[in-house]
């Protein structure tokens, strides 16, 4: 909401307070300033004030009121002027192009003067012929043979709006030779309303805070009206149809009306506000609500009267039927849907209401009476219909915030002053209104105690009985036992609730004025609630820890993905299964339309996009996955991925090349990782179409699947741009924190000197090496310290089909020095066992 | 013979004087102190000497034989030394040559400050509380006091889920702060003692969603960190002096907080907390906006009715919640320009952390 600082001084004086600084009480009271414009009044000559501030200043030597006394003809052009223009000291010829100067053209001396905003020579305003906002300074040239050094000014020019169809033309009043920013210099705040703060969605509203702020008076608006002619009680009758969607409907009459254009002080005001003037009557409306907060709308009577055919009016507001439409102002036929609620007549819809007006009914160039509504309406409903008819408009910015029903009377009462005002005419002596349900006005009671409660400190009664009567509260103390304050809300407030609502309502009010920056900080006092920790976070956040510490770079990816992507994981050859998604109803994009089922898919997007990049890219990411669940909320079970690809390490300056990683790579990395986490887990071959059905593991721990890893299938990784072989690990995150144990049990460190020994297996090819591992672990018993492969060989020397794994053994004991006897016994153990279960061949 | 006895000295030791390295000296060692060294041969000659000369020949022989090797040792150390020396100017290194490069594992830039935060508010009492991110709108909005069509609903554009449901009360969201997780908390802490429910000291950290364009300065998801402490005596100053006391050990200790009057469904009063820039030191720069403070959290009471909700009594139990945007602060910090580097994950990005 933009809003003039002239405007407001009328209501509260500030005029003597510096324009930040009204600007810093607004923002800390909850009423931030995003932008100060000036128009006219000096800009701060400090730039640490904090806010965004644009626009000039006029200087008051060069910018000054003046008046044209004649408009001659160019002799060299015909589509200038030169202008004889008093400036209070001397006469000039001012050469102009303004189209609104044309018409006096060749009158000689015009009976009245016009009086126009005059820039002399050396002042600084806007180009107004260039695009946006330039300043420029005027210099004295010949343009057309004709000396030129000064200007007279169009709004664009002086920074008031956007307007350089022509010159202003200012109002009687203004004396010539005063200067321009004494006149109407302003500044221009726009201020972000809080959907708490629809009441200061206005002049009044700012100013009302400003007074409680400042602690000083308000000034409220007088608005007497001359009024006379028939009365329209029994004239014109209003049905509300459901008071929850429309709880008041004024009305009031103005006759005899002359359409024109607004005072220039008006249109000025309405442009500084980011509002078009129209007509004197439309314009009286605007004008109004931007001051008072109260929407208006204003219908032509004699239409209404037509339509009614000599019976009374009869106003009736009602939900749209079905399939009903309206043509509104702006020619555009609506459909209407139920929500939509309609001012209509006996014979139909009038206007969309609190949103737009109906054409037929819309005032013209002909109007002389005028029917104005002053209602109020459902905020909710209005934010609906605005919404669903794509129509923001000051009116549904205020309607659909909430507009008090106590300021239909006020607003129509000062928008009838102002029609009368500018454009004559009479007003009806009364005013139809109908009101069924007025809205419960609150009492809220409240002691020092409660004060200190939410606040923390001690405010005297008194003290905040004063804070509130600044907002227009009504506060009295009672003492009884406990001294009170009963505090009822000005009847303009909506935003006051009842009991231990109204309580904080009203404490939000108290702490705001007193100051949030007054109240002291203090310290916890509360007792430390039972500290609970967040086991599986901790946990979580230790394999992050083990995964980056074992040269992995953690990555974050978006949830929001599409099927495609996830599609990739499978080898095109497949048909697409047909997979469940949790899918956005409103996505930004097609590529994230759901939320991402495969954590894996994610990462390998990463991995493709840094392929370029890196030589080695070993990533990871710990995160949730989303499954749909019929009649749920979905399942988000987190996982871990991992992706490994490129060298084994990063050469150095004088190694030979490093080999490419590869399913032992991963595998190793996994090891690691269980290992510290102390899970026993064994890997079982595993087919899954994502992998290669050679180089893919499950990782198993008892019966439970903790997940798959391995080397991408070769069609999997034909769909990703890669270099390198692609090794992948799609994991449980759930069900590995699930295993995690409470505890281990640690072995004793022995005293006693070890025996070692290198033993060479002859395997047949099948045989999993995890397989004979475990069962030299079985057999060499707790005498077995260590079993290490260190070598896989196969050749002719063991014959085709077989490989020899040559294991390095520990053999000590944790009771005694063992002698090689022992260790013998043991080996012989080991290999008997092996021969017998797996058909072993111990390699001489 | 106590003559041969100088000269074999004599010889020994000026044989000694000119060797350089260790091969010399070996042989010098085998010829002088070996089996056959001519101060051993005047040992095996002792018997033919009178009784007299015996004692006498045999002194000088073992003094000679002593100084002999007590040559030998000084002279052994000092080709010893003068080896090493030899050897360690030979084995001298251009230190400037690059270290062997290894695989550097790193957390994501998000992750280490979402742990900074987590671990100042851990000491300051509170817990970490996570909760799910498809939410209801029950939970994401109604229960915090944004009824269907309340304008706040506004301040946050909303994700929808299809479910086939259209009524707005009805629908999943992605949540759009990590709040509805102050409900799914009270909601359980309550259930524990439901006449007199245990005071709360949490920290709610997760990803939220916003209906945005991506842009340099907007993005779909960011993580929120929202704090809630409930008990029955939390006053609005606990709040200020609370959130002071995280920003000085986020920020420093000299760093100032300045409290604005603002607005939020699920608390009153409410507030938004600047804290002094810590680029310029409240001095106006560019991150700061020439303004001197950084818009860093929202904050407020916890309103009656969410209290309420949460199955905690408003006339018994107050407290304050607060919500800051941690990747905001990490931009800030590290003058990061465009919000999407963060999930965008370029390496280029992530290992400079």
């Amino acid at each position: 909401m933009k809003l003039p600082l002239s405007w407001i001084n009328e209501f509260v004086q500030i005029d003597d307070i510096p324009v930040v600084e009204v600007a810093r009480l607004l923002t800390a009271a909850g009423l931030e300033i995003d932008d100060i414009r000036f128009a006219g009044l000096p800009l701060p000559d400090r730039d640490d004030h904090g806010f965004k501030v644009s626009g000039i200043a006029w200087d008051k030597e060069k910018i000054v009121v003046a008046e044209i006394r004649a408009v001659n003809p160019h002799p060299n052009a015909d589509r200038l002027t030169l202008c004889e223009l008093f400036d209070g000291e001397k006469l000039h010829t001012v050469l102009t192009g303004a189209p609104n100067l044309h018409p006096y053209k060749g009158q000689g001396t015009l009976p009245q003067p016009i009086k126009v905003a005059y820039a002399k020579e050396g002042a600084t305003i806007y180009d107004g012929h260039a695009e946006g906002l330039s300043l420029t300074t005027l210099k004295r040239a010949k343009i057309r043979g004709v000396e030129s050094y000064s200007m007279v000014c169009s709004e664009k020019e002086l920074g008031i709006s956007e307007e350089h169809e022509g010159v202003i033309f200012l109002d009687e009043d203004a004396q010539a030779g005063t200067p321009l920013t004494d006149y109407m210099g302003d500044a221009v705040l726009e201020i972000s309303i809080l959907p708490n703060h629809a009441r200061n969605t206005s002049v009044m509203g700012i100013a009302r805070e400003l007074a409680a702020l400042t602690g000083r008076q308000m000034k409220k608006p007088q608005s007497p009206l001359q009024t006379g002619g028939e009365a329209i009680g029994g004239r014109l009758h209003i049905r509300i149809g459901d008071p929850a969607l429309n709880s008041r409907f004024m009305a009031g009459l103005i006759r005899g009306v002359t359409m024109r254009p607004s005072p220039y002080w008006v249109q000025r005001r309405l442009r500084l506000c980011g509002m078009r003037p129209i007509s004197n009557i439309v314009d009286a409306t605007n004008y109004t609500m931007l001051e008072i907060g109260q929407p208006l709308h204003a219908f032509d009577h004699s239409i209404l009267q037509q339509r009614a055919a000599g019976t009374p009016i009869t106003i009736l507001t009602r939900t749209a039927t079905p399939g009903e439409t309206l043509l509104t102002l702006d020619g555009v036929t609506r459909k209407l849907t139920e929500t939509n609620v309609l001012v209509c007549d006996e014979h139909g819809a009038l206007s969309l209401a609190g949103v737009m007006g109906g054409a037929e009914s819309e005032i013209n160039d002909h109007t002389a009476d005028i029917l104005l509504e002053a209602a109020a309406w459902n905020f909710i409903n209005i934010r609906k219909t605005a919404n669903q008819h794509n129509l923001p408009s000051e009116a549904s910015y205020r309607f659909s915030r909430g507009v008090h029903p106590s300021l239909a009377e006020e607003g129509l009462r000062r928008c009838l002053y102002w029609m009368q005002q500018w454009s004559g005419g009479q007003i009806a002596p009364d005013t139809v209104d109908e009101y069924p349900q007025p809205p419960h006005t609150p009492t809220i009671h409240i002691t020092s105690q409660d004060i200190r409660r939410a606040l923390g400190i001690q405010i005297p009664l008194p003290q905040a009985k004063t804070l509130l009567e600044g907002l227009e509260f009504q506060c009295e103390i009672r003492s009884s036992e406990v001294e009170t304050l009963v505090v009822t809300p000005p009847p303009f407030r909506m935003d006051i609730g009842e009991g231990i609502t109204g309580i904080a309502d009203v404490m939000e009010e108290i702490a705001r004025l007193y100051g949030y920056d007054n109240i002291p900080e203090t310290r916890l006092a509360d007792p430390l609630p039972p500290q609970r920790g967040n086991p599986s976070l901790e946990a979580e956040e230790k394999i992050r820890n083990l995964l980056a510490g074992l040269g992995l770079q953690e990555v974050i990816t978006y949830r929001m993905t599409s099927p495609e992507v996830e599609a990739k994981l499978l080898p095109s050859n497949l048909p697409t299964p047909h997979t469940e998604y949790v899918r956005l109803a409103n996505p930004i994009a097609p590529e994230k339309r759901v939320l991402r089922r495969s954590l894996l898919a994610s990462l390998l997007g990463i991995a493709e996009k840094n392929n370029r990049l890196r030589e080695t890219l070993a990533l990871f990411e710990i995160g949730a996955i989303y499954l749909p669940q019929t009649g749920d909320l979905p399942a988000e079970p987190r996982r871990l991925a991992i992706s490994l690809s490129g060298k084994r390490y990063p050469n150095g300056w004088d190694e030979k090349p490093a080999a490419k990683l590869d399913f032992y790579d991963l595998k190793g990395i996994l090891e690691a990782l269980f290992g510290v986490l102390h899970l026993n887990i064994t890997y079982a071959p595993a087919e899954n179409p994502t992998y290669h059905p050679g180089k893919c593991a499950a990782v198993k721990m008892a019966e439970t699947t903790l997940g798959v890893f391995g080397e991408l299938h070769p069609l999997v990784q034909e769909n990703y741009d890669f270099s390198a072989p692609m090794l992948a690990a799609d994991l449980d995150l759930e069900a590995i924190l699930h295993a995690l144990p409470g505890g281990y049990p640690l072995q004793a460190v022995s005293e006693y000197p070890p025996i070692y020994e290198d033993i060479a297996l002859i395997v047949e090819e099948d045989t999993p090496a995890e397989k004979v591992e475990a069962l030299i672990r079985q057999t060499g018993g707790k005498m077995l310290e260590e079993v290490r492969l260190f070598d896989v060989f196969r050749g002719e020397q063991i014959g085709a089909g077989k490989k020899s794994l040559a294991y390095a053994l520990v053999y000590r004991s944790p009771e005694g020095t063992l002698t090689d006897k022992d260790s013998a016994q043991i080996r012989n153990r080991i290999v008997r066992r092996l021969e017998n279960e797996t058909g072993a061949k111990l390699r001489s | 013979m106590l003559q041969k006895l100088a000269q074999i000295e004599e010889e020994a030791l000026a044989a000694l004087a000119n060797i350089q390295d260790e091969a010399a000296l070996e042989a010098w060692r085998i010829a002088n102190m070996g089996r056959s060294a001519p101060v051993m041969s005047v040992f095996s000659q002792m018997g033919a000497l009178s009784k007299e000369e015996r004692p006498l020949v045999g002194q000088r022989a073992n003094q000679v034989k002593l100084a002999i090797e007590s040559a030998f040792a000084q002279k052994a150390e000092e080709v010893k030394q003068a080896a090493l020396q030899k050897s360690l100017a030979s084995e001298r290194l251009d230190v400037t040559l690059p270290g062997r490069p290894l695989r550097q594992g790193r957390l994501h830039p998000a992750t280490q400050n979402l742990r900074r935060i987590l671990s100042i508010l851990g000491e300051m009492g509170f817990q970490v509380y996570t909760s799910r991110e498809v939410e209801s709108d029950e939970y994401n909005f109604q229960l915090l006091n944004i009824p269907p069509y309340h304008p706040a609903r506004e301040m946050q554009d909303t994700f929808y889920i299809e479910t086939g449901v259209t009524e707005e009360a009805e629908r999943q969201v992605l949540r759009t702060h990590t709040s509805p997780g102050q409900i799914r908390a009270m909601r359980q802490f309550a259930a524990e003692n439901p006449p007199n429910p245990p005071e709360i000291r949490i920290a709610l950290p997760g990803m939220v969603y916003r209906f945005e364009q991506i842009t340099s300065r907007s993005e779909v998801q960011f993580n929120q960190v929202e704090g809630l402490v409930v008990g029955k005596n939390i006053t609005f100053g606990d709040l200020k002096g609370t959130l002071a006391e995280f920003v000085r050990r986020m920020f420093g200790r000299s760093a100032k907080t300045r409290f604005r009057a603002s607005y939020f469904p699920f608390t009153e009063p409410s507030a938004e907390m600047d804290v002094e820039c810590f680029v310029c030191g409240g001095k106006g720069c560019g991150v700061c906006k020439k303004s001197g403070w950084l818009e860093i959290l929202g904050c407020g009471m916890v309103h009656p009715t969410v209290l309420q909700n949460g199955g905690y009594d408003p006339a018994v139990y107050s407290g304050f919640a607060f919500g800051m945007g941690p990747e905001r602060q990490l931009m800030l910090r590290h003058k990061i320009t465009d919000i999407r580097y963060l999930w965008g994950n370029d390496m280029r990005f992530l290992e400079q952390f």
